[in-house]
């Protein structure tokens, strides 16, 4: 043996013997205080959404700060579905890719740019948004307009995350440079993947503001052309669930594991599902718009295809995170088909919130499925069925998961200890309890026909039929309400809470595979092959229509001549 | 999968050479999840080729500025162009169907076109597989029959603005001979349209 020996880095690597500064940590939290406080406005309006449902409205009394349902509804996107996601991701992020690699950040200061970019990013959307001058969903659909600020601002948010993504590219490059022939350490290499994918799938949207909405809210055009830019939105709204789903999956595999008390199942595939992220996530845009016009049959048809292989990954994750989780489970004693299932620490609310998240995301997948089958779109479509599937996915599997983190991850921060455990299992309970009845009931109500995004408290075509399941959607986000409102309490508690000796305070779990990584095959840590890929697969998926479209455009349609919300 | 086939146990830490090393279980769960989706896919596409089951594809441009200046645009309604066949032409805008209410005989087979002068909105028609966006310039079109009776309604499914809630119109479905009376006792613009396309 050589000092050269790459196992024997390998095993250095996994030590996690680096430990951030204090200015790293507090660089960390920052992106997670401002991912919490938007998760706490937001989540405030999810709740009154689901009151108005069985005729409990309160928006009347918010009068004059939030003017309606939609205006409420806008916050309640943006801010949990676009902000929370997208600050914790790059926060946590930031940490994995330190931790995995034990160095530094290459260039911090890229990283610091990239944080203020985005933070002044939301400040700018969100001033448009309270005054309601933004009230446009966070799907910004032309020819709703929004103030040219909302759309800015959504830029700027974009570019810091790319700012903040080379930053992580450049780190890793950094540490290859310095550990050759050695497999990128997996947590650090998973974050840059979905880096990469983000960057990709957000040319979507970033062409189609910076080319049609924000000049024309500025006046410089008299129109947009819609089915474009609902084209380019999918571009980038497809691959946007998987850049809030793939950090889950680093702790799934890569750390959930550890907490447990195991190991990673398969290096291998967890990286290969990784990299087929990576080409499958964008080309997948049509299944959003298969009940479009203006998109032919055939591609619409190729992209269900291609929503099914994305599929496939996921197909894996559940089975190598299970297996870790068996590992885990077997290893503390537990025995039989399922008793290993009861032998997982369930005591630790970080470790429960993720298992509950996983749980649940098993029903978002086969919902996901049912999306995504071309004609069996038809009748789910824009239905109260698609919140109640993507509660299951990005409000539960993303969101707990990220809660779960944050329940090691903030005391680490901070160098306290987890304010009162049982509070914090409470907490991710009455998640899993609260979005098993909301969602079951929005699916419910989506397969009897009710429309999504609507004030279905005014509508004067609801049935007596849909009465029952609209209040279960009014207890879901009661129940909700109260796991929010017990999450923000634990999360300042916590922070406000006595700094602990640093043997106390929960170190970042990092969990080594059951079979050395360096035994994974070369290609699976290569980013060439798979870059190339991700490119031609998106030029054929989507060149042709893409460039039909963009050929014909006409931006003639000038929306109304009044403010429509 | 690039999978070795002399892969051996996951668990051995010997094994000197990079490989997949993927369980056996887990393979066949791979071989599984891979028959799973070629299955549904091979359910979409029969179900869309062979059993009638289809999205709604490019049909139309039309100019959302004056699309609403000239027939059919300018006359939204039903007319029926063959016996039995019906043609309908819908605007959707803030925030109303134009026609609110469409009657049919039962058994007509109608396609149903549908441009937005305004905003994006939607289109579903409860209990049926009618369900389209409503782009501004472009038009939706899917043929649907209707083979029992009763109302179905229909509901905007995408966000307008302050009054999108309230946006939905109904189709009556009514026997034949309801349906020729009602065509007798009312002077529609469309009938005379349809008669004369059905004497040609």
């Amino acid at each position: 043996m050589t000092v050269t020996d790459p196992t024997e880095k390998v095993e250095r690597n996994w030590d996690g013997d680096y430990d951030l500064t204090e200015a790293e940590k507090k660089f960390v939290a920052r992106h997670i205080w401002v991912a919490i406080a938007a998760l706490f406005v937001g989540s405030l309006f999810g709740p009154l959404q689901s009151f108005q449902y069985s005729g409990f409205d309160l928006y009347g009394y918010l009068d004059p700060i939030i003017k309606s349902y939609y205006q409420g509804l806008t916050i309640h996107g943006v801010l949990n579905a676009l902000v929370w996601t997208t600050f914790f991701i790059v926060g946590f992020t930031n940490l994995t890719t330190m931790k995995g690699l034990n160095r530094p950040l290459a260039n911090p200061r890229i990283n610091r740019i990239g944080f203020w970019v985005m933070t002044v990013g939301v400040l700018m959307t969100a001033v448009p948004i309270l005054l309601n001058k933004a009230t446009v969903l966070y799907t910004f659909y032309p020819p709703l307009e929004a103030s040219w600020a909302f759309y800015l601002g959504l830029t700027l948010v974009v570019v810091g995350s790319w700012i903040e993504g080379l930053g992580f590219y450049l780190t890793l490059h950094a540490w290859r440079r310095d550990n050759p022939g050695v497999r990128s350490p997996f947590i650090a290499l998973g974050g840059v993947i979905n880096a990469a994918m983000w960057q990709i799938a957000t040319l979507g949207v970033a062409v189609s503001i910076l080319t049609m909405l924000l000049p024309w809210s500025l006046g410089i055009i008299d129109g947009t052309d819609p089915e474009l830019a609902r084209t380019y939105f999918w571009f980038t709204g497809h691959p946007l669930v998987y850049f809030w789903l793939l950090p889950a999956y680093v702790s799934w595999y890569g750390m959930l594991p550890k907490q447990a008390g195991g190991k990673l199942f398969s290096d291998s595939l967890a990286r290969l599902a990784f990299w087929m992220f990576l080409i499958v996530s964008v080309p997948v845009g049509f299944h959003h718009q298969f009940v479009d016009p203006g998109v032919p049959q055939t591609w619409k048809w190729i992209h269900a295809i291609l929503t099914y292989s994305v599929f496939f990954p996921s197909m894996i994750t559940a089975f190598t995170v299970i297996a870790s989780l068996e590992y885990a489970g077997r290893k503390r004693g537990g025995t039989g088909l399922v008793g290993w299932i009861r032998s997982l620490p369930w005591s630790d609310p970080s470790v429960t919130a993720q298992l509950l998240a996983a749980i649940l995301f098993m029903f978002g997948g086969i919902g996901g499925l049912t999306n995504a089958s071309y004609n069996l779109n038809l009748v789910i479509h824009n239905t109260a069925w698609v919140p109640g599937h993507f509660h299951l996915t990005v409000a539960t599997a993303v969101t707990l998961s990220f809660i779960g983190i944050s329940y090691w991850m903030i005391p680490y921060l901070t160098g306290t200890q987890l304010w009162r455990p049982k509070v914090a299992l409470f907490q991710a309970w009455t998640w899993f309890v609260g979005m098993i009845i909301f969602s079951n009931a929005m699916h419910m109500l989506g397969l009897l026909g009710a429309p999504r995004r609507t004030a279905l408290g005014d509508a004067p075509y609801v049935p007596e039929s849909w009465d029952g399941h609209l209040l279960r959607v009014s207890i879901g986000g009661a129940i909700l309400l109260v796991s929010v409102l017990t999450y923000v309490t634990i999360v300042v508690k916590t922070v406000r809470g006595p700094k602990v000796a640093a043997e106390l305070v929960p170190t970042v779990p990092v969990a080594e595979s059951i079979r050395s990584a360096q035994l994974t095959p070369l290609w699976l840590d290569r980013f060439k092959p798979w870059l190339i890929a991700a490119a031609a697969l998106l030029v054929f998926a989507y060149g042709p229509q893409l460039v039909d479209q963009i050929l014909n455009m006409n931006l003639n349609a000038p929306g109304t001549d009044f403010t429509p919300w | 999968m690039n999978a070795d086939p002399t892969d051996t146990d996951p668990r051995d830490e010997e094994t000197p050479r990079p490989s997949m090393g993927i369980d056996p279980y887990e393979r066949n769960w791979m071989r599984l999840s891979i028959l799973l989706l070629v299955t549904f896919a091979a359910t979409i596409t029969i179900g869309g080729l062979v059993m009638g089951f289809e999205v709604p594809g490019a049909e139309q441009e039309v100019d959302p500025r004056t699309v609403l200046d000239s027939p059919p645009w300018s006359e939204p309604g039903v007319r029926e162009v063959a016996p039995g066949i019906f043609e309908a032409y819908v605007v959707a805008q803030t925030w109303a169907f134009v026609p609110q209410s469409i009657t049919l005989p039962v058994g007509a087979e109608v396609t149903i076109n549908l441009t937005s002068p305004d905003l994006q909105h939607g289109f579903r028609v409860d209990e049926t597989n009618l369900n389209m966006m409503v782009v501004p310039g472009q038009v939706s079109t899917l043929t649907y029959t209707f083979d029992e009776l009763g109302e179905f309604t229909y509901i905007c499914h995408e966000y307008c603005g302050r009054g999108h809630e309230a946006m939905y119109g109904v189709i009556n479905v009514v026997s034949a001979q309801e349906y020729e009376a009602l065509n007798a006792s009312t002077t529609t613009t469309d009938a005379p349209a349809s008669a004369e396309e059905a004497a040609g």
